[in-house]
């Protein structure tokens, strides 16, 4: 182990191939060939330096790892604290995997305005990452709200026709869901006289005030997330949004909710989490069911693939909250495939929008026969998606479901359900589009993906194969952190119980 | 002997006196325009004042039998007011040479009307408050109506003249009481005497007082003037009345609530707590539909001013500590904002409505980058300073257990964050119209700082929190 603060290093190397792109100068082109150049190599050196975190990662522990600590505000108990554990550590790898997929993504996609377009990425990037490490409440909160701005200028500006009711949207809801949070995170501070995160953890609220601080969490969480019924803001988002956005979007911003579940609500406030999960069970189920249906009816691919994500983001959190080893590791698994896969399935939508700008499912069909490498691709993606044994999918989706029916039978049973949903409006999708005849005029004139295109899928297909063959690789750097939160959840609900019976 | 002694005390007003006298004469007597070199040299009275401040007494001292006192609170506020006047002075200056106005005057003005708030700071009787507050505003009633050929400017000026007045009936009517039930008007008297005699008499005196302090800080629901006056009056004098004064008649409103009627504290708590949520409200709500900057940026101070007002109903020192690093970090984000503002011009001529920044960010990106810095601040988005405003007022908040207070700020915040991104998006998502003129040296030089400080404010914030922390604790001894 070295002495560098690698977290740091991690976090804030992306606002230094920012500050670079800043002072590019020259005429248009010059500009955004540079940045772009720039904004690729700093995120591939980003996501370089952070394999050394894997690498220097200690699986046998459930502490948190090259942690550091500087103080920042010392009179209210607030540092910059910074450590991962198995629970962050694939999140902080999961974006900076993505970023520099989607600056390839970029590449012919985004044409105006390359140099914003750069710098708002790797401003993203900074707080994502930034945002799964934190180890201090008030740092997390602001990662976790300053998302927001780089997001609404790449939804903003670079979207699509609604791209200002999507941003806004988009905006405002988290940004409510977040404001009440912050409420929440102000009096644990006066309860607990810090926001460090491992103090808060072993910190026991009184029942009713965690009742309160539990829901205004989830009220930031959920919209995040997206739970039913806050998940509107979600397909407008994403189909507003530019290819690389979409693909940040779900791989990335939707796990910020999931991760704030398993990071804050449960360890925090157990008894409060045991007393609404079944509230949870209810949400998920429906988001689950009812958002395969809706998905089944779409008329736009991005959005059909939005509602898919409602629906797998329910997955997540029916096993976050079915509190068991199987499940919050398989909801973890499964944050981390549908990262890759609803990432790379926008990406395919990218490439016949970046070709024939429109994103309407009738106006394909048959593309199988002009375009049979990106046929391919696809289809293994759409497998994946549905949980294909041998691809991401299926490991985190079993899992889940695993858990799920040791916790309850018919959380288990309606979970499942979504399961055949999921495969039919998948399947149906990937046939509109890739079968049938090829009669549309302009479709039989599309060239197939370019080497660059293939470039950017093969990361992703290749990390999509080994999640779904060899899981262990991601699933034993998590045990023990999953395995302690567990413990601590019961351990705390078996003191609040006995406690109450004392008190009695 | 014992006066004259500490009469350093009150050395920066005693300056600024001096100072105001001579730019006058020096104004009268040149015999060409000397617009802006009286100006630069009251520009630079400021700063050597805000040096007297910082240099001189930080001790709690009175002068002239207890009319006036000179404190690390008092301090604080006057490095903040000081700050303020001067930068506005300057983009002032920029202002009066492109609207070629020839009247050197304004640059006097505006310190007294400085000499004026700085009295408020520093009034430790309700007679020296009052004349505080009387020569600021008499000034500021003349900035108003500045550009007296020009309609609207006058309009607001008489406006802001007859309900500033009004007002000031207010005040001086419930002082009147509170003189008549107590007998004195020290503040420190009165202190002692309320200790003992809280009398309903002195409580409704106490709320007409609170009513024509409302109104000072234009918060809610006595801030009808305040878009009106905002949009008539010449931009730069906007700028000076958004800021500046604010800043004074909070520092006003925090030491005459915590200080003589700290012991009525649950009668004024429930008024301030109204008009604090009333002000985040109607600062919200009400600057949706404006389609002109200043208007926009009227309502958001009506909005501000309630977020502040926040930590002054705590009453503890967190929360006049909230209160203050509100008002400091509020000063550097609307000079900024108003110096985007005084840069709005299409060929030689000043523009205000929103829709004139339309696609900003290609036309001038330097410019756009630097509003939406401070629209996102004042949105209270982290790591920009305007969060970190806001979440030292609720932490005070939810410290006292108003939780209500809290959230009904939070969710306004939201609220208020639409209006905010608002203008981002015309900026930035919208199409280019005319691209602006090239803005004057001072405005880039002052937008380039006030944008850096709140971009940048994360990354030492313990400075100002701690002077911000020093300065509330002198309000509460013991």
């Amino acid at each position: 182990m070295t002495d560098l603060p690698l977290l740091s290093l991690v976090t804030f190397l992306p606002l230094v191939g920012a500050a670079f792109i800043l002072f590019v100068r020259g005429d248009e082109a010059v500009v955004a060939r540079n940045a772009r150049n720039v904004a690729l190599l700093t995120s591939l050196a980003t996501f370089l330096l952070s394999l050394a975190l894997w690498q220097g990662f200690n699986p046998a522990t459930a502490d948190f790892q090259f942690v550091e600590k500087v103080q920042w505000l010392p009179d209210w108990g607030i540092n910059y604290h910074m450590g991962i554990d198995g629970i962050s550590l694939f999140f902080v790898l999961l974006s900076t995997f993505l970023t520099p997929i989607c600056i390839l993504s970029t590449w012919g996609a985004v044409e105006k305005r390359v140099k914003e377009y750069m710098l708002a990425f790797l401003v993203l990037e900074t707080f994502m990452v930034g945002m799964f490490c934190a180890l201090d409440y008030v740092i997390f909160y602001i990662f976790f709200e300053a998302v927001l701005i780089p997001m609404f200028i790449i939804i903003g500006v670079w979207g699509g026709p609604r791209r200002v009711y999507a941003a806004f949207k988009f905006f405002l809801y988290t940004l409510f869901g977040s404001v009440l949070m912050l409420v929440a995170l102000l009096a644990m501070l006066y309860v607990a006289g810090t926001t460090d995160i491992p103090t808060l953890m072993q910190t026991r609220f009184p029942y009713e005030m965690q009742l309160w601080l539990w829901l205004a969490m989830f009220a930031s969480f959920a919209v995040k997330v997206p739970m039913w019924p806050v998940h509107t803001w979600l397909p407008d988002a994403h189909v507003e949004a530019p290819t690389a956005g979409s693909v940040i979007l779900a791989g990335v911003l939707l796990k910020m909710g999931g991760y704030g579940f398993i990071r804050f609500s449960i360890p925090m406030l157990p008894e409060a989490t045991e007393f609404f999960a079944p509230m949870v069970f209810t949400l998920s189920i429906i988001a689950v069911i009812y958002t395969s249906l809706v998905a089944l009816v779409q008329d736009d691919m991005k959005k059909l693939i939005a509602y898919s994500s409602v629906a797998h983001m329910g997955f997540v959190t029916i096993g976050v909250f079915a509190l068991n080893q199987q499940a919050i590791e398989g909801a973890i698994f499964q944050m981390l495939s549908h990262g890759v896969v609803s990432g790379a399935l926008f990406l395919c939508v990218g490439v016949v929008y970046d070709r024939l700008h429109t994103r309407e499912i009738a106006r394909y069909g048959g593309l199988s026969n002009t375009m049979p490498k990106y046929a391919t691709i696809f289809l293994f993606f759409t497998m994946a998606s549905v949980g294909l044994p041998g691809t991401a999918g299926f490991v985190g989706e079993f899992m889940v479901l695993l858990g799920a029916f040791q916790t309850s039978t018919w959380v288990g049973l309606f979970a499942a359900t979504g399961l055949i949903l999921g495969a039919t409006y998948a399947l149906l999708l990937y046939r509109r589009i890739c079968f049938g005849k090829l009669d549309k005029e302009d479709l039989k004139a599309l060239l197939d993906m370019s080497p660059r295109e293939i470039a950017m899928f093969v990361p992703l297909i290749l990390m999509v194969l080994w999640m779904g063959i060899y899981p262990s690789s991601f699933l034993d750097p998590m045990h023990a952190s999953v395995v302690h939160l567990i413990e601590n959840y019961q351990s705390a609900l078996a003191a609040a119980n006995g406690g109450s019976v004392a008190a009695n | 002997m014992t006066v004259i002694a500490n009469l350093g005390a009150a050395a920066p007003e005693l300056f600024l006196a001096g100072a105001g006298i001579v730019l006058l004469m020096l104004g009268v007597f040149r015999k060409t325009d000397a617009t802006a070199q009286v100006g630069w040299l009251a520009v630079a009275a400021l700063v050597a004042a805000a040096g007297l401040v910082l240099t001189g007494s930080k001790g709690p001292v009175t002068l002239f039998n207890g009319l006036f006192i000179t404190d690390g609170f008092a301090v604080f506020a006057k490095l903040a007011t000081l700050g303020a006047s001067a930068l506005t002075l300057i983009l002032s200056l920029s202002w009066l040479a492109q609207e070629q106005v020839k009247k050197f005057e304004y640059s006097v003005i505006v310190i007294f009307a400085t000499l004026g708030m700085l009295m408020m700071i520093s009034a430790n009787n309700l007679m020296s408050l009052y004349l505080g507050l009387e020569l600021q505003g008499l000034a500021a009633y003349v900035l108003a109506a500045f550009k007296r050929d020009n309609l609207k400017s006058t309009e607001s000026g008489l406006k802001y003249f007859i309900l500033g007045s009004v007002a000031s009936g207010l005040l001086l009517y419930g002082m009147s009481l509170v003189y008549g039930f107590t007998g004195t008007t020290s503040f420190d008297k009165l202190a002692e005497v309320l200790s003992h005699h809280p009398s309903t008499g002195v409580m409704v005196g106490l709320v007409f007082m609170l009513s024509g302090m409302a109104f000072k800080v234009s918060a809610a629901p006595f801030h009808m003037w305040t878009p009106d006056v905002y949009e008539g009056a010449p931009t730069p004098v906007t700028a000076f009345f958004a800021i500046a004064p604010k800043v004074a008649a909070i520092a006003l409103f925090i030491r005459l609530l915590a200080g003589p009627f700290s012991d009525l504290v649950g009668a004024w708590q429930q008024v301030v707590w109204l008009i604090s949520i009333l002000s985040m409200a109607i600062g919200a709500f009400g600057a949706i539909n404006q389609t002109n900057i200043k208007r926009l940026l009227a309502y958001s101070s009506i909005g501000h001013m309630g977020y502040v007002l926040v930590g002054l109903t705590v009453a503890s020192p967190e929360g006049v500590r909230g209160a203050l690093v509100y008002l400091a970090l509020y000063v550097f984000m609307n000079v900024g904002a108003f110096a985007v503002v005084l840069s709005m011009r299409q060929k030689g001529r000043a523009v205000e409505g929103i829709s004139d920044l339309a696609g900003l960010s290609r036309t001038s990106p330097g410019l756009a980058a630097a509003l939406t810095i401070f629209m996102f601040s004042m949105a209270g988005i982290p790591p920009l300073a305007g969060f970190f405003s806001k979440l030292y007022v609720f932490m005070a908040a939810v410290k006292a257990g108003m939780f209500g207070l809290a959230i009904i700020g939070v969710l306004t915040s939201v609220v208020s964050a639409f209006y905010y991104i608002r203008v981002i998006k015309i900026m930035y998502f919208d199409e280019p119209v005319d691209s602006f003129d090239r803005p004057a040296t001072a405005n880039t030089v002052i937008l380039w700082g006030t944008s850096a400080v709140t971009l940048l404010f994360w990354l030492w914030p313990a400075a100002l929190i701690n002077s911000a922390q020093t300065a509330a604790q002198v309000l509460f001894p013991g």
